[in-house]
């Protein structure tokens, strides 16, 4: 059973004090929702547990392994606000990149990861053609092929039909159940069963 | 290494799929150096005396054009946060984005450069060694630019500071290359200008990749 501790956290950007002293625990099996207005430092604190940002103090505990260990890495999936997608690739080819950065194993059924987000007939099709909404599913189907634990989802349900989020509740749902641990931020209200909330 | 061969092949792809990315910076080259017989002199011995200096500050230039395209496109996507976060060494992901810069900058270069050389009227052993300097120093200006554009990978049109960071930085391999060439046209000795241009090359090599990652870590935060 693992877990993610954060305690007292403090984040700044210049000379805006985004939060303090924060500190909340999650659990294999939990969703954590991060909500609050514009600028509170929703998208921060994610990056900050990716390890892509610097914080003022506190600490991150994740089964004590270090944040920049490669073993801290492998288990942390962080899907942000850009899609993370090539615009000259094609859906299939991303998803190969995407899935090589985050994990050594290649063996993936890519079109079944298609076909969840509904996507197979443009497997082949550059995404640089497609809409923003499908764009979106393409990089959200990364959920239905990536080995990580800890997902951490940047405004997943942004540009979304009511369908594909959805969809999306149910793999979060199903990778929460299978022991894994979700932390996402979101504006909308969510349906997704063993939702923890915080505010920032 | 399969990410590194991957990171290769992937940045290729993207760069074929969207020829202008690097096409303009090479049209930019040929177009400067066949305007210079034009501008200067058609004489043969003054275009020679000059073709080694000319098509080195052209080929130092049109690579500082292209060396926004190496983490621009992949910033503006996200996939370099992904690369960042990736259990895979950046250092090793930027060294391959970086000598997939290097096959669609320099070594066109190089093989259009024997053509230019000869427009140009330098001799058969003088576009030799023109060959030998851009085949060691090419890959140092990928290498040392990868440095500066990763630093300036946030800033939006930072085409001029850019330069003004690399610019101090190629002036070395500037003036090795372009005196290799011109030793060798008064049939001096060149060696040492060569083991400057390897030199520079090998510590590129070690040292630019590490930078790039550091320097990626700090504009991504």
């Amino acid at each position: 059973m693992s877990k993610l501790k954060v305690n007292k956290l403090s984040c700044q950007k210049g000379y805006n004090l985004l939060f303090e002293n924060l500190s909340f625990e999650i659990n294999s099996g939990e969703v954590l929702k991060v909500s609050g207005p514009n600028g509170s430092g929703k998208t921060s604190l994610l990056r900050i547990i990716a390890g892509l940002s610097s914080f003022e103090s506190g600490e991150i505990a994740y089964d004590s392994l270090n944040v920049k260990s490669e073993e801290y890495k492998l288990d942390f999936l962080y899907l942000g606000h850009l899609s993370s997608l090539s615009p000259e690739l094609s859906c299939v080819e991303n998803l190969k990149y995407s899935s090589l950065l985050g994990t050594n194993d290649l063996k993936h059924n890519y079109t079944m990861a298609l076909q969840h987000v509904g996507l197979e007939k443009y497997e082949n099709d550059l995404v640089g053609t497609l809409s923003a909404g499908q764009k979106k599913r393409i990089a959200l189907s990364l959920l239905f092929i990536t080995q990580s634990k800890v997902w951490l989802l940047d405004e997943p349900f942004s540009a979304l039909d009511s369908k594909a989020i959805k969809i999306f509740e149910k793999r979060i749902e199903d990778h929460c159940t299978n022991g894994g641990m979700c932390i996402l931020t979101t504006h909308q209200d969510c349906s997704i069963k063993n939702l923890k909330e915080i505010s920032l | 290494m399969n990410i590194f061969l991957k990171t290769i092949s992937r940045d290729l792809k993207m760069a074929f799929r969207n020829p202008s990315s690097f096409l303009n910076p090479l049209m930019f080259f040929v177009i400067s150096i066949s305007l210079f017989p034009i501008a200067i002199s058609p004489e043969s011995e003054t275009l020679s005396r000059m073709a080694p200096g000319i098509i080195w500050v052209i080929t130092m230039l049109s690579v500082l054009l292209s060396l926004n395209t190496i983490f621009h496109y992949d910033f503006d996507n996200g996939v370099l946060e992904q690369m960042i976060i990736s259990h895979h060494s950046l250092s090793l992901i930027l060294l391959a984005k970086t000598i997939a810069h290097w096959m669609l900058s320099g070594l066109p270069i190089i093989l259009l450069s024997p053509f230019l050389g000869m427009a140009l009227f330098l001799d058969f052993d003088s576009i030799i060694i023109l060959l030998l300097t851009l085949i060691i120093a090419t890959p140092c200006l990928s290498l040392i630019g990868s440095v500066g554009a990763s630093l300036v990978v946030g800033i939006k049109n930072s085409g001029m500071l850019l330069s003004l960071l690399i610019l101090p930085l190629y002036i070395p391999i500037l003036i090795f290359a372009t005196s290799a060439i011109s030793q060798s046209q008064s049939n001096q000795m060149i060696d040492g200008q060569l083991y400057f241009l390897g030199f520079f090359l090998v510590v590129s090599l070690i040292i630019t990749p590490f930078l790039s990652a550091i320097s990626l870590k700090i504009s991504l935060e």
